[in-house]
């Protein structure tokens, strides 16, 4: 087999593998809704719609950081 | 100073909304003329025999593409990121010193390496590779002033408050990689003082001139794969970060589906990077490699109409906006100008229809649809909303951003369809033969029956150019207009008159 021949079985090979990984991530996120830390992906919206500097992330970095609904908190305060 | 409540800090983004506005003024300027040169030649000899070495079209024409690609929209997309990474990443640039220096440090030497283009390229020292003009010194400058974009932009994302990236964050991390690796790999070059040739001299040419590392066809590969790709993470990738941010944003609408913006990323990534191939229809490239390049191209697509469908449905049930809104209005027609351009792109990739497109003024219109409606639209709406909030100042006048909204579309309109007729006329021009195979029309023949179309394209350039000084003038205007409340500052951006 030439090298020719041997990129071409690559260059399919890893296309078939690119497209199973794309289709399989679709079927993940309709089905599963949320991700690993169970928040439904559709609330991560509210990273731009909520973006003030005091109010709640929709998934705090930090422990000390625990979201409250509809609470607007003051960093000063933490 | 301690009892002073967190805020974001937009210093250094109003630095680059400045370059975005200024270049964006000198790129399409320049365009203009270049435009009214192709229609009535003599302007290439505008300012008099003497300085027609820096007024011809040749000298002028990479002066045009790199400052809109290079200058407006790359200063339009690092002013966004110093304004929307802050915002979804609910962290300041206030709170870390070496941010603030680095943000200011990114602005001040992209800015030197802006002089150091523009005076190489007046000089007329280019390496001949299109959008890739810059000699060594320059592209080692513009490595070092990514490289510090770079780790500003994961600095930010090191001290971040909001666990997971907001889509656009991932976007503009795609642009920081996408053009690192492009620009690496095309600007290969060795300069040719180091280089001995075949006769054995060696220390050929001035100390700054280069030559490419790759030869002929692969050059021409690598060119376009480079090419292409700038297109891809250049006018399209940011632009849509922005558009999933401020749309979203200014008509209070959560994206019709996030889901399907993650989806549209990767799909995005996937496919955009095997399409350059398209360029080289019908050239010495392998003929597989142009069908790869017109089949992924063809499927590309879906992607982008992906992006372009999940912003219009995030409209959904407040259409009205955008009949109220001129911000709105910008943000809608680019992202109609999107789908449009990116179905109209991958139509000139398949290969009998680019054997008609090929090397055609129809090309020209396709980027400028492009660019024009889309990148143009995203990034002026983009300053538009971020105007009000940076400056803390309602938006000066909305009859005048309504009126600059209606002269650019009707602009990029005359621009597209001039050259549409253009390009296919010339196609069938170049085509046409008589019954033993001799052509039927010299290239003169061509230029004669463009000209009207070209003159009509230099009008259309005219009229974005005239809406884009009425944009630079109503944000001048906005920095002293009424001041404004926090409360008013939620989506709608607020507007006088």
């Amino acid at each position: 087999m030439d090298i020719a021949q041997l990129q071409a079985y690559g260059y399919f090979t890893l296309i078939t593998i690119l497209v199973i990984g794309l289709y399989s991530y679709i079927y993940h996120l309709y089905t599963k809704k949320k991700d690993a830390d169970g928040v439904d992906y559709e609330s991560y919206s509210n990273m731009a719609l909520k973006d003030d500097i005091d109010d709640t992330p929709v998934a705090p970095i930090s422990e000390d950081e625990v979201p409250v609904e509809g609470v607007k908190r003051n960093r000063r305060d933490i | 100073m301690e009892n002073r409540p967190l805020e974001y800090d937009y210093t250094v983004a109003k630095m680059f909304m400045l370059t975005t506005i200024v270049l964006g003024i000198v790129g399409m300027l320049v365009g203009v003329i270049l435009a009214f040169q192709l229609a009535y030649p003599e302007l290439n000899l505008v300012l008099g025999e003497g300085l027609a070495e820096y007024t011809n079209f040749s000298r002028l024409r990479p002066l045009h593409t790199d400052a809109v690609i290079f200058g407006f929209t790359l200063s339009g997309v690092f002013a966004t990121w110093y304004y929307v990474g802050q915002r979804v990443l609910k962290v300041s640039m206030a709170e870390s010193k070496l941010l603030m220096f680095l943000g200011k440090l990114h602005f001040w030497l992209y800015l030197v390496v802006v002089a150091a283009v523009v005076v190489s390229l007046l000089a007329g020292v280019t390496t001949s590779k299109e959008y890739a003009e810059f000699e060594w010194p320059i592209d080692i400058a513009v490595v070092v002033v990514w490289v510090i974009f770079g780790i500003s932009m994961f600095g930010l994302i090191g001290i971040r408050r909001e666990k997971s990236l907001y889509i656009s964050v991932w976007y503009y991390i795609a642009t920081f990689l996408g053009i690192a690796m492009l620009y690496l790999f095309n600007n290969m070059e060795i300069p040719t003082i180091l280089g001995q040739s075949a006769a054995g001299e060696s220390g050929i040419g001035a100390w700054y001139h280069s030559v490419s590392m790759y030869a002929g066809t692969n050059d021409a590969l690598v060119q376009w794969w480079y090419g292409h790709n700038a297109v891809a993470f250049g006018f399209t990738v940011p632009i849509v970060a922005m558009i999933y941010y401020f749309l979203p944003k200014e008509s209070g609408q959560a994206i019709y589906s996030y889901k399907l913006s993650l989806l549209s990323f990767w799909g995005l990534m996937f496919v955009y990077l095997w399409a350059g191939g398209h360029h080289l229809l019908y050239s010495t490239v392998p003929d597989w490699m142009q069908t790869m390049g017109s089949i992924f191209s063809v499927i590309l697509i879906l992607p982008s109409w992906g992006s372009a469908i999940n912003m219009l449905l995030t409209m959904k049930g407040e259409w009205q906006q955008v009949a109220a809104s001129p911000l709105i209005k910008f943000m809608v027609l680019g992202s109609t100008f999107y789908m449009f351009s990116t179905l109209e792109g991958p139509i000139q990739a398949i290969k009998s229809v680019n054997a008609i497109a090929h090397f055609t003024d129809w090309i020209v219109g396709h980027v400028h649809d492009g660019v024009l409606g889309w990148v143009g639209f995203m990034i002026m709406a983009a300053l538009y909303h971020m105007a009000p909030r940076v400056f803390k100042r309602e938006i000066y006048s909305k009859s005048l951003m309504a009126a600059q909204f209606w002269i650019q579309t009707v602009g990029v309109v005359l621009y597209f369809t001039s050259m549409w007729i253009a390009g296919i006329t010339q196609g069938m021009m170049w085509r046409a033969h008589d019954e033993f195979g001799n052509l039927a029309y010299s290239f003169i023949d061509t230029v004669t029956v463009l000209h009207p179309y070209y003159a009509i394209r230099g009008i259309g350039g005219l009229l974005y150019l005239v809406g884009f000084l009425m944009f630079a003038y109503n944000i001048y205007k906005t920095m002293s207009a009424r001041r404004v409340e926090e409360s008013e500052l939620q989506n709608a951006s607020p507007m006088g008159a």
